[in-house]
């Protein structure tokens, strides 16, 4: 395909296509409007399904149906429809069904704006409904980064058996990037003839997906065999960059589009001789802890910015056990902290520290 | 004398299973009338059932082929995502009266409007069984339920929903049929509706719905019997059998 | 000589009465015995009546009656 420049919902929707995911349910919600939309025209020229849900309600239990027979699909939404997602997203992962959601977040909460927001991370990490169960969160903070995050959640939800989200700023949605598209997903890992739907003849057996199950010590196992994945998920799946933290004094821990505003404060201080970098999660859950546990021995101040209350930040604390002191910046209501913004805070810090 | 077998039990009925039901209770009809429709048409490896909430979300320990679960009233959307990804296989959804009616209201209303190529299996005991017998979307104008202690008042709780009549009206659906499970003379219908509900999927036809009046002893306060008749005298004369809507 | 012959699968029978009803011949009843739930099965008290039409099984909710005819 090339380079070629393109709005993020739409290259994101390209990219699941060439991911292999040929069956999209999703329901128009501003701002990812472009995916469905791209969808509706490009599933059909590729042999695939794009189906217009009822509501995100019934998107979100059409993956669960589809996501059943073992074939990679997903759904779209943002922050609200996210919300509503919620029911389907515990039983699926009570399930294991293997399905990834894209959050093109909003402002909130409620019905908010529809300006960008990071308000959904503490929805996405907390597992986002009842139950214990943890969901794989992925954070692209550029369009490129979106598009090749999307083989990475379908791979990762096939590979684990488990829900998988990306959470994407509204920026990231809306802005348009020259993008590479990797064309056809080199690895493939659903075995559905394993536990999937459909494969009795295969399997010589039945299957029955549920999560339904009244016995307290079965439940009880088949929980402790969800936190015994979620482990396996945790040792194997952070990915963290750090930016010139090797001998920072102050660090700023951001993800999605404010990491790359952030990243232009470092480089303006820096330029100054002020010793500051930049920790930034690429998936924020399973959260990057030994990432986070090396800036211990040099880092006096954390400063953590995003575009919500501070939802990483108690993320952030534990993470470096509460032996740096961390502060927030952030704005919410569809406002992006500006780089001379986050550049004040950062002087503040500095001042501070003497 | 030399004999044949004129009726045993369906070989995709789960072996050595006691089923959890109340005496009398026609799941257990319904469920037997689904495996023998599943044995005759040679379907078992590729038909997948969707369990919903309520007495029936233990089903799959009775019927051997796969099976899902699906949340409370969302069956049919679940079976829609199924069968857009596997249109080869064959699946149907078996809900109750609050599943179908109320809490997946816009789920079937949907399904049937886009005429998925799927088949429903619509429970219809006038009343919630699982959670003790609370009212319905279906419950009769002047019923008793748990919720409605002093009887229905539509006025408070409104009206009774006549499903099959609201789906009707939909361009998508390819067949809708209201049968009965109370009495021996309503069962060959019953088991004739049912086979031609998943005769269609295999054909390609599009949405089938079957509505099955059924029993609830339990929860009514009555014994098997009475309550078959109950099904005759209260709720036929509101919800009336036949053929609402076929292809054909 | 009857025409058709019950078998009651005795341990599922919940003692509903709905084949009871169902049987055009009064074949069935509800015995004395007890199963190991507590139930009292059905059983065919009028056996040399039963012509085989198989409508007791076509009704019980447990899949309990096996239904022969001669040939």
């Amino acid at each position: 395909m090339g380079r070629v420049l393109m709005k993020g919902t739409e290259a994101i929707a390209e990219a699941a296509i060439q991911a292999g995911c040929k069956h999209f349910f999703g329901y128009p919600i501003t701002p990812q409007n472009e995916i469905p939309e791209y969808m509706s025209k490009r599933l059909f020229e590729v042999g695939g399904v794009y189906l217009q849900a009822e509501s995100e309600v019934a998107a979100s239990n059409m993956i669960l149906g589809g996501g059943s027979t073992g074939e990679p699909v997903m759904t779209s939404s943002s922050s609200p429809g996210v919300s509503l997602m919620a029911e389907a997203i515990s039983y699926m992962a009570g399930q294991e069904t293997p399905v990834v959601i894209v959050n093109v977040m909003r402002a909130g909460p409620g019905l908010g704006g529809i300006l960008p927001a990071q308000g959904d991370y503490s929805q996405a990490t907390g597992g986002m409904a009842h139950g214990d169960f943890k969901l794989i969160v992925l954070a692209p903070s550029t369009v490129q980064e979106s598009v090749d995050m999307m083989q990475k959640a379908f791979n990762l939800a096939q590979k684990y058996r488990n829900p998988v989200v990306m959470i994407c700023d509204g920026v990231i949605g809306q802005i348009m990037e020259a993008v590479e598209i990797p064309e056809g997903n080199p690895e493939n890992l659903s075995n559905p003839v394993d536990w999937a739907c459909g494969y009795m003849k295969e399997r010589g057996k039945r299957t029955i997906l549920h999560s339904l199950i009244l016995d307290p010590e079965e439940l009880e196992s088949h929980n402790k065999h969800l936190e015994a994945k979620w482990k396996r998920i945790k040792e194997k799946e952070t990915d963290c960059e750090t930016y010139k933290t090797e001998d920072a004094e102050v660090v700023i821990s951001a993800f999605g589009t404010v990491a790359r505003i952030a990243r232009s404060v470092v480089d303006k201080l820096r330029a100054e001789g002020f010793k500051v970098g930049l920790i930034r999660p690429l998936l924020v859950s399973p959260f990057p802890e030994k990432e986070f546990e090396g800036l211990i021995s040099t880092c006096k101040h954390i400063l953590d910015v995003e575009m919500n209350w501070g939802q990483m930040k108690k993320d952030v604390e534990s993470a470096v056990k509460y032996r740096i002191p961390v502060s927030f910046f952030g704005h919410t209501g569809g406002i992006c902290p500006t780089v001379s913004e986050i550049e004040r805070e950062v002087r503040k810090i500095f001042t501070e520290l003497g | 004398m030399s004999e044949k077998i004129v009726y045993e039990r369906p070989k995709s009925w789960v072996k050595d299973v006691h089923t959890h039901y109340c005496p009398g209770c026609t799941h257990g009809i319904v469920h037997r009338i689904i495996c023998e429709t599943i044995d005759e048409l040679g379907i078992q490896e590729i038909t997948t059932g969707i369990a919903p909430v309520g007495c029936a979300a233990m089903m799959y320990n009775y019927i051997d082929i796969d099976y899902i679960e699906a949340p409370h009233g969302r069956a049919p959307a679940v079976a829609t995502g199924f069968k857009r990804v596997r249109p080869d296989r064959l699946i149907f959804t078996y809900q109750g009266d609050g599943d179908l009616a109320s809490i997946g209201a816009a789920e079937i209303v949907h399904a049937a409007n886009r005429s998925e190529n799927i088949t429903v299996i619509f429970i219809n005991n006038a009343i919630y069984g699982m959670t003790g017998g609370q009212m319905a979307p279906t419950t009769l104008i002047g019923q008793k339920t748990t919720t409605t202690k002093d009887g229905r008042d539509p006025q408070k709780a409104g009206y009774p929903m006549r499903m099959c009549e609201m789906l009707k009206t939909l361009e998508g659906p390819a067949y809708i049929e209201r049968v009965s499970a109370a009495k021996p003379a309503h069962l060959p219908s019953l088991k004739r509706a049912i086979k031609k509900a998943f005769q269609n999927q295999i054909d390609n036809k599009g949405f089938s719905l079957v509505e099955v009046l059924s029993t609830c002893p339990t929860n009514w306060g009555m014994s098997p019997l009475k309550s078959c008749d109950w099904v005759v005298e209260s709720m036929i004369p509101y919800y009336p059998l036949g053929l609402f809507k076929d292809f054909e | 000589m009857a025409k058709g012959r019950v078998e009651i699968l005795e341990e599922y029978c919940k003692s509903c009465s709905l084949c009871i009803e169902a049987c055009p011949k009064n074949v069935l009843a509800i015995s004395e015995t007890i199963n190991p739930k507590g139930y009292r099965p059905v059983t065919d008290v009028n056996s040399e009546d039963c012509i085989g039409c198989g409508m007791c099984a076509m009704r019980c909710p447990e899949a309990a009656i096996k239904v022969f005819k001669e040939k």
